[in-house]
């Protein structure tokens, strides 16, 4: 195939990602957009295996049953609350697969006479940099994630100076690369620091931020793919790559907003210190706290007329996602108006609550964003807060000395009831006290949150 | 076309796509974050472009085609594992409740 014909068909295939992204604005289409994108992919290959001048053929083919058999089997069997590790362990293997390229790219034109240009060598540079800090870091999230190895941040004394001075010398090897002085196994060091360095830059990060990590990787490999591009002087790579770089930062920094953090202080903060301060602190104050039976809420939630369910990933750990689905059916027969308010950070990585509660059956018109969830606690009845603490704590609002102060929060102190299923009085996953648990408008109903679910269903049933 | 044209050139296109994916993104709700970001993540995948390119080079040496070999392997796990995952979670979100359950237990065979 001509040069110009290839073009224009990866122009279809430009088009047909960004109709993926075009039609992800609502979930009514979302599924065919991803198709559009998945069969422009397809457009791609295909492609690409015309081109003029290609051998191999069978090599790729095989090549390509590997890692598609790998990625199929991997993605039909991924629970969702797997999720964030699954996208982490995709975001990595393109990572990887770009840094590679760009070294292959390197083998291929050194032994022409004269040197690569600047601009090829750069693009050879950044995505070896970029590509191996991707795979790498992504590989560290992934092992978090799946609790592989600690969820805790890792830090040492001098951390931060170590990662500052293994990414400047990568730096500085990747200048000398650009510089002329280009050497093979300058690239190979740069490539293998490159990937020591996002080991070392996501193990002191706690399994709470990830969220943030994970768009920024995903970030990461974008940019490195659209590197990969420029090398090879090809638009669809440049394109998609940074339609990719683009959607990873925008999400990276609405993470940051909702947790109330500067990237800056995720990345580099380990989360992990601030808050086995603040617990302690807390660990004095008290008030008194009301309890209640399932008895009591059922009766609530019965002859309320409108409840909003707040979930927290502790809703997911217990897999009571379903029990909670079944729970607001037995209310809405009764002619109760049910909702679910979500914060952006339920979960571990940006709507995942979202998905979990999709997979519950829960119909998505009933998944309120926060602006939207906010204004309406002040006309609910009752506010059900399950597996979720941080996002509902008042302090972020009020309390200057809080750590979470300044975090946007579900106001579900401005509902006339507030339940909050828990365990016990232990501080959460943060280990922030939360006065909303001593609030007059508030009843704890203690135990395990699924166990606690059934039972409501069962006595909401028995009314 | 010289070299520094089609350089101009695809920078010209790195930074309308950058204004393009902004555009685009900020119009995606917070509910379908995750499915974005898996999106996104299967759309990085175009990267198997680069690396069939490597790998179908012609009179190379072994150090490429082992090099272009792993690199479509990896390449071909991002693609198809990021659609086939968006897809599954796409297919979750429902206006309202379907005819019947879904069965994921026989559709992902465990």
């Amino acid at each position: 195939m001509g040069v110009n014909a290839t073009n224009l068909l990866y122009l279809v295939t430009i088009v047909t990602f960004i109709l993926a992204l075009r039609f992800l604005s609502n979930p009514a289409h979302a599924r065919r957009g991803n198709q559009i994108g998945a069969a422009g992919m397809l457009v791609a290959i295909a492609v690409t295996f015309a081109k003029s001048g290609m051998t191999d053929y069978w090599a790729i083919a095989v090549a390509m049953v590997i890692g598609g058999g790998f990625g199929a089997v991997a993605a039909r069997k991924v629970k969702m609350t797997a999720m964030p590790q699954m996208v982490a362990l995709f975001n990595g293997v393109g990572g990887g697969a770009a840094a590679l390229v760009s070294l292959a790219e390197l083998h291929r034109i050194l032994p022409d006479p004269g040197r690569p240009k600047i601009d090829i060598g750069l693009a050879i540079v950044l995505s070896a940099l970029i590509g191996s800090i991707s795979f790498a870091g992504s590989m560290i999230a992934f092992a978090k994630l799946q609790e592989l190895i600690g969820g805790r941040p890792i830090t040492y004394a001098g951390q931060q100076f170590v990662n500052a001075a293994l990414f400047l010398a990568c730096a500085a090897a990747g200048l000398a690369l650009v510089a002329g002085w280009q050497h093979e196994w300058l690239l190979w060091a740069l490539v293998g620091g490159a990937a020591l360095f996002g080991i070392l830059f996501v193990l002191p990060i706690g399994g709470a931020d990830m969220p943030v990590v994970i768009s920024l990787l995903n970030a990461f490999t974008g940019l490195a793919a659209a590197a990969t591009g420029f090398e090879l002087e090809s638009n669809v790579l440049i394109v998609s790559g940074m339609l990719v770089g683009a959607s990873g930062t925008l999400l990276t920094m609405l993470m940051g907003r909702a947790m109330n953090r500067s990237i800056t202080n995720v990345l580099f903060g380990a989360f992990g210190k601030v808050t086995e301060q603040a617990a302690a602190v807390a660990a004095g104050e008290g008030g008194n706290v009301r309890s209640a039976t399932t008895e009591d809420v059922a009766v609530m939630l019965a002859y309320a007329h409108k409840v909003v369910f707040v979930p927290g990933y502790g809703l997911a750990v217990a897999q009571a996602q379903h029990d909670v689905r079944a729970l607001a059916d037995l209310l809405e027969a009764k002619g109760v108006e049910v909702t679910y308010a979500i914060h952006p950070v339920a979960g571990r990585m940006p709507g995942h609550m979202n998905v979990l509660l999709a997979e519950a059956n829960v119909p998505y018109p009933q998944l309120k964003e926060m602006d939207e969830a906010n204004p309406e606690f002040s006309r609910t009845d009752v506010a059900v807060v399950v597996g979720a603490n941080d996002v509902v704590n008042p302090d972020a609002r009020s309390n200057q000395g809080s750590p979470i102060y300044g975090m946007p929060i579900l106001n579900v102190d401005d509902a006339q009831t507030v339940v909050v299923l828990k365990r016990s009085m232990n501080p959460g996953f943060a280990g922030i006290e939360n006065p909303l648990f001593y609030n007059p408008k508030t009843v704890m109903l203690f135990g395990d949150a699924k166990e606690s679910i059934v039972k409501l269903a069962h006595d909401v049933k028995n009314l | 076309m010289s070299h520094t044209t089609l350089l101009v050139f695809e920078v010209t296109i790195l930074v309308l796509a950058i204004f393009l994916g902004f555009e685009v993104i900020a119009k995606v709700p917070a509910m379908l974050h995750t499915p974005l970001m898996s999106g996104t993540n299967a759309i990085h995948g175009i990267v198997i472009v680069g690396a069939m390119l490597v790998l179908g080079l012609p009179h190379k040496g072994p150090f490429t085609w082992a090099v272009g070999f792993i690199a479509v392997v990896l390449a071909s796990a991002n693609v198809v594992g990021g659609f086939v995952v968006t897809d599954r979670m796409l297919q979750m979100f429902r206006k309202r409740e379907p005819a019947k359950k879904p069965d994921d237990a026989s559709k992902n065979g465990n």
